[in-house]
């Protein structure tokens, strides 16, 4: 930032966006950078004042370590798709405005605000092995017992119940961010493309999906990192059973008391982070690269 | 024409009889689905909520009765008072509250002209700062939370709601002045210039014109970040040892507590948010109608 300012401002042009941007410049650089640098520190030295790569492999040699790559990996995957789609469907639906759209906003909107940790606690009292999910299915006469969904020998049902959960609570954020676009592209534009015969898919395709682009962007580069940064559903649902990266950190800092082998896993983390928010960019990038550039 | 109203105006000249009701019929039907497809979306997100209350509500024998019941049998305050009871708990949730209310200010004053920034000025180092911005909301928060620790410790600072407000602020920043970017560029860029050439100066431009149209995405953005500061579990958990915050007391005492108090938990984390939803409601739905009219 700092070398970036000091290079000659363009001619004329006040130095009104550099006023703007310090008193952020300069507390994240406080609050971050700083311990960024300590972190990376921490990651590479050994407990006993050295360097090496001896928190790797203290990491990788942990049982959960892999289990947790995967896990990690396969809810991002299976999350993020479903999520956009529910949400576009959300936002397009209330976009129709049908009769109660005002409670339907409100309650879709709710999970916006549900700690991560509130997710899980409730949908554990759904999956739980006496929870409403196996009550409803007693009830049904569909099974006696239940079902252990949430079980270390059922991960494929573990698994399902943390996607549920997430797509519970986080869908949310993304169709707040999509109506927020959506509200401020005209409705005229779809309408002459309903006048010109368009389909409504080919309307949503070609029409308020470039539209929202910018929203969309920011909603999946948004969800992404925060996706990686989950952990407190799984927590709650199935404990160290369903093992997450995040979760490991946490595990490795609070219980084992390891404080450079944490931050070993966090670097992982912060590195894929990075590098999907690159490829995202990179993706969605606008043709007109530099909005509202002339 | 009569009852199509705004359905077929093309038709206005076509004589009554020959009226063709396939247009109208069609969208009848498609104002059902939409509103099978809404009531759907509903049950899915309601749902859970209701269970939760229910079981938060219930006596402690009917949450280890199997099945259960989906109706509210015997309501009672039983479980919900012995998780208020609990240590820590009551203080724990006015550390939230104060945590979030100073985290959405301080982002608020100081992601906002950064994002206009952004929005609307070409400089030298414009890419560098976005790259810094995604590169600090990539950061996964246990990195920052236990070197800050250190750091606050010297500053006197540790263990205080302050310190966590100040963590949340640097981890809402990003997010901040990334949406309110956005949302400054939606608006566009002519309004302005517009207000510029009838001689507004910058400042006024952006007072009488800009900010009007950006307030509603700026409130957005700014539950965005109460939210963020309230979910937040492990910087408050790691920071702060007496001062927690709610998500953070919850966590601390997960492993060890029946699960009647982590139901009980679970809603008490839930209410804020229909609470706070409730309130923003009728502000982002206002901006939200307005904007689309």
């Amino acid at each position: 930032m700092t070398e970036a300012a000091s290079r000659p401002a363009r001619a004329r042009r006040p130095p009104v966006p550099y006023l703007l941007l310090i008193p952020s410049a300069l507390f994240m650089l406080a609050l971050f950078g700083w311990p960024l640098i300590q972190g990376v520190l921490a990651s590479v030295q050994t407990p006993g004042g050295g360097y090496g790569w001896e928190n790797v492999r203290r990491m990788t040699a942990e049982p959960h370590f892999w289990p947790a790559v995967r896990n990690t990996a396969l809810l991002i995957v299976i999350v993020i798709p479903l999520q956009f789609a529910l949400a576009i469907a959300m936002a397009l639906l209330l976009r129709e405005r049908p009769r109660l759209s005002g409670l339907y906003f409100y309650v879709w909107a709710v999970p916006l605000a549900i700690s991560d940790l509130a997710a899980g606690l409730v949908w554990l009292a759904i999956f739980a092995d006496q929870g409403y999910l196996n009550s409803a299915l007693a009830g049904l006469g569909l099974s006696e017992s239940g079902y252990e969904w949430l079980s270390y020998e059922h991960p494929g049902t573990m698994l399902a119940a943390v996607v549920v959960a997430e797509l519970w609570r986080a869908t949310s954020l993304v169709f707040i961010i999509l109506v927020g676009g959506l509200s401020v592209i005209p409705k005229e534009y779809d309408e002459a493309a309903q006048v010109f015969g368009a389909t409504l898919w080919q309307r949503v395709r070609h029409v308020t999906l470039p539209l929202l682009r910018p929203s969309i962007q920011v909603a999946l580069i948004l969800r992404t990192i925060l996706a990686f940064q989950t952990f407190a559903v799984a927590q709650a649902l199935a404990g160290r059973n369903f093992p997450l990266l995040i979760g490991e950190t946490y595990e490795w800092y609070v219980n084992l008391q390891n404080p450079y082998a944490a931050s070993a896993v966090a670097m992982i983390i912060l590195g894929v982070s990075m590098f999907t928010a690159t490829v995202y960019l990179r993706a969605l990038r606008q043709p007109d690269v530099i909005r509202g550039a002339r | 024409m009569t009852a199509a109203g705004t359905a077929a105006p093309d038709r206005a000249a076509a004589p009554d009889a020959g009226v063709d009701r396939a247009p109208l019929a069609r969208r009848r039907r498609n104002r059902m689905l939409v509103q099978v497809a809404c009531l759907a979306i509903t049950a899915f997100m309601a749902a859970p909520m209701y269970l939760i209350t229910l079981a938060a509500f219930s006596t402690r024998e009917s949450l280890n009765a199997f099945p259960k019941s989906f109706a509210p049998a015997d309501v009672s305050t039983e479980t919900l008072r012995s998780f208020l009871g609990a240590t820590g708990v009551v203080p724990s949730f006015l550390n939230s509250l104060v945590v979030g209310l100073l985290t959405l200010v301080l982002s608020v004053a100081i992601g906002t002209p950064a994002g206009y920034a952004l929005a609307r000025h070409v400089f030298a180092g414009r890419d560098a700062y976005q790259l810094f911005l995604l590169f600090t909301r990539a950061l996964p928060i246990v990195v920052l939370s236990v070197p800050l620790a250190r750091f606050f410790i010297t500053a006197g600072l540790s263990d205080t709601v302050l310190a966590v407000a100040l963590l949340h602020t640097a981890l809402a920043l990003p997010t901040t002045v990334l949406i309110t970017a956005s949302i400054f560029t939606a608006v566009p860029r002519d309004l302005e210039e517009a207000a510029l050439v009838f001689g507004c100066t910058r400042a006024s431009a952006f007072r009488q014109v800009v900010a009007p149209l950006a307030l509603p995405g700026i409130a957005a953005a700014s539950l965005f970040t109460f939210v963020l500061s309230w979910n937040e579990v492990l910087g408050a958990a790691v920071l702060t040892l007496t001062n927690r915050t709610l998500p953070a007391q919850v966590l601390g005492s997960l492993q060890w507590s029946p699960l009647p108090y982590r139901f009980a938990g679970g809603f008490a984390l839930l209410v804020p948010a229909l609470i706070f939803i409730f309130v923003m409601r009728r502000y982002l739905l206002n901006m939200w109608g307005t904007t689309l009219r």
